[in-house]
């Protein structure tokens, strides 16, 4: 029993994470219609950005402050300078962005292989082993702290969505561009805003999963596949989906990892996308309706 | 109040509109008919700034507004009801009101206008929790009018309001449109529906292939040979 206590917590914890990087790439999908191919890498890149400000002396979670405004423009600049000017070519389609994002993220990923090599770096603060005890049940402090800032954000997002006229207007944007555009949306500025946004918000979770993973260039495709799971998994667009995407996908690696051997867990979490795929399709957008 | 003259308008190479010229004068109604594909809903998008003309120009009060973005135009009271309602599907009726109110000057009235639409579809206070898509199409179009109202328009262009609704239905989209009309906003109002519109307008434009082809009072068109013989089927 204390074994499965302690799976479901780690995969909750992990959940949350997860839940963070799902929710940038779903708000991107749903209002560009496209799949982000270098949101890993765009983690990634924040993790160096942490761990570059750790050497210095800067805790990470203090480096989240200066890495999610420093990815927010980044990823300004991208949809700005790289990804609208497909737009505007009469004779590309939409989906040719995303060839785009693989280029951007295979060109993040060498720059930081450049200038940090391929070598595993980590970054090591007080708190990146410490644990603590609830009955039998051990938390790690990180993730704890990690899940908490997490789910903070993503609850901050969701009333962002719910409660602005910009969060509105990025939710009109991706359920009808054209009738935004006649409410007087910039919806280029939307879609600009919107990839800002993702970008800040997986850059946040780079910070928090910084301490306590080993920091390497390659480690954006995975992580952009993981992505691209929990936002199928959610139901494309779906931010409350995205959450339970996140969480579904934290704690079948964490059972998968447990039961059947830390081998087994990527299959696991990738048997669940099939068989949401399979028995669910339209993912948990399809029960949660939002 | 509107002045549109000799508009040009393409979709990419295809010219669409052919020297377009009308006038909606200050609290009249004015009606725009049709055939299909005559180039009615090119006309509104084209004041709203979705689409920009390659000759001529629109003037609203004196101001040029075709080279104006759509949350410009929307800003001086010009505001498009479009075609098929167009709502925000998964929002609910009062997001989609929210929606009709971004301008600052909207902004600022927001819950006062929002009252004001309430009570003119009390319906849509009752669905106000409700996501818009799953309403029918009577009730979509009434939350699709009061989201427009929302903007505080000065000038108000429905395109096509009537489209798919029931008879008593269409009868009652025209009884609301006169009514807003009697509260002081000009209505420009584009319709296939031609029997009833010309009965209730000020005065019309007929609009065939792209070309203005006659125009005239209501009650002068309804008595014209060829708009009896093309669109009243006498
Ligand atoms: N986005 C577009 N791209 C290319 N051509 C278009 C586009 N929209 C409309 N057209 C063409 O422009 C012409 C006029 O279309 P428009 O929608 O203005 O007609 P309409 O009078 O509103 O017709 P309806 O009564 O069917 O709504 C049509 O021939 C149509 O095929
Ligand atoms: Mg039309």
């Amino acid at each position: 029993m204390d074994v499965f206590l302690q799976t479901l917590v780690a995969g909750i914890l992990k959940g949350g994470l997860y839940a963070l990087i799902g929710i940038g790439m779903t708000l991107i999908m749903g209002v560009m219609g496209i799949i982000n191919l270098a949101h890993g890498q765009l983690m990634m890149l924040a993790m160096y950005v942490t761990f570059v400000l750790s050497t210095m002396g800067v805790d990470p979670y203090f480096a989240l402050l200066i890495a999610m405004p420093l990815l927010f423009l980044l990823g300004v600049a991208i949809q700005k300078f790289l990804l609208n000017p497909l737009i505007k070519a009469d004779t590309i389609l939409p989906e040719n962005q995303v060839p785009m994002t693989v280029g951007i993220g295979m060109v993040l990923t060498e720059i930081v292989r450049f200038i940090f090599s391929s070598d595993y770096k980590y970054i090591t603060t007080t708190y990146s082993n410490q644990t603590f005890y609830f009955g039998n049940i051990s938390f790690s402090s990180a993730l704890t702290i990690a899940f908490v800032i997490a789910i903070t954000f993503t609850v901050a997002m969701f009333f962002f969505l719910i409660k602005t006229d910009l969060g509105r207007s990025i939710r009109a944007t991706a359920q009808d561009k054209d009738a935004a555009t006649l409410m007087g949306v910039n919806t280029g500025r939307i879609t600009v805003i919107t990839f800002g946004l993702g970008s800040g918000l997986v850059a946040a979770a780079g910070c928090l999963l910084a301490p306590v993973y080993y920091i390497f260039p390659d480690l954006g495709g995975p992580f952009t596949a993981k992505a691209f799971i929990i936002t199928i998994l959610g139901g494309l667009g779906s931010t409350v989906g995205a959450i339970f995407g996140g969480v579904t996908l934290g704690l079948a690696e964490s059972m998968g990892a447990t039961y059947f051997g830390m081998e087994y867990e990527d299959i696991i979490g990738l048997t669940i996308f099939v068989l949401v795929l399979l028995f669910l399709p339209g993912g948990f957008k399809r029960l949660t309706k939002i | 109040m509107l002045k549109v003259s000799g508009i040009d308008v393409f979709y990419g190479d295809l010219q669409v509109l052919w020297d377009v010229s009308f006038e909606v004068r200050e609290k009249e109604i004015l009606v725009l008919v049709g055939a299909n594909g005559a180039g009615k809903s090119t006309t509104l998008k084209t004041i709203s700034g979705l689409l920009t003309p390659r000759k001529g120009t629109i003037e609203f009060d004196g101001v040029r507004l075709d080279q104006l973005s759509p949350d410009r135009v929307i800003g001086r009271g010009v505001v498009h009801v479009p075609e098929a309602r167009r709502l925000f599907p998964e929002m609910s009726v009062e997001e989609n009101l929210i929606m009709g109110s971004l301008s600052p000057e909207a902004k600022k009235k927001r819950y006062e206008t929002m009252d004001w639409v309430y009570e003119l579809f009390p319906r849509m206070k009752e669905r106000r929790k409700q996501a818009a898509g799953t309403m029918s199409g009577g009730e979509q179009q009434m939350c699709a009018i009061g989201r427009g109202l929302m903007a505080l328009p000065k000038i108000m262009m429905f395109d096509e309001p009537s489209l798919g609704l029931s008879p008593i239905l269409v009868q009652e989209v025209f009884e609301i449109a006169k009514r807003i009309n009697r509260e002081g906003v000009t209505v420009m109002l584009v319709e296939q529906n031609v029997r009833q519109t010309l009965a209730m307008c000020d005065r019309a434009y007929v609009l065939e292939n792209g070309r203005v082809v006659l125009e005239g009072t209501g009650k002068n068109l309804m008595d014209d040979p060829h708009v009896k013989e093309a669109y009243l089927g006498i």
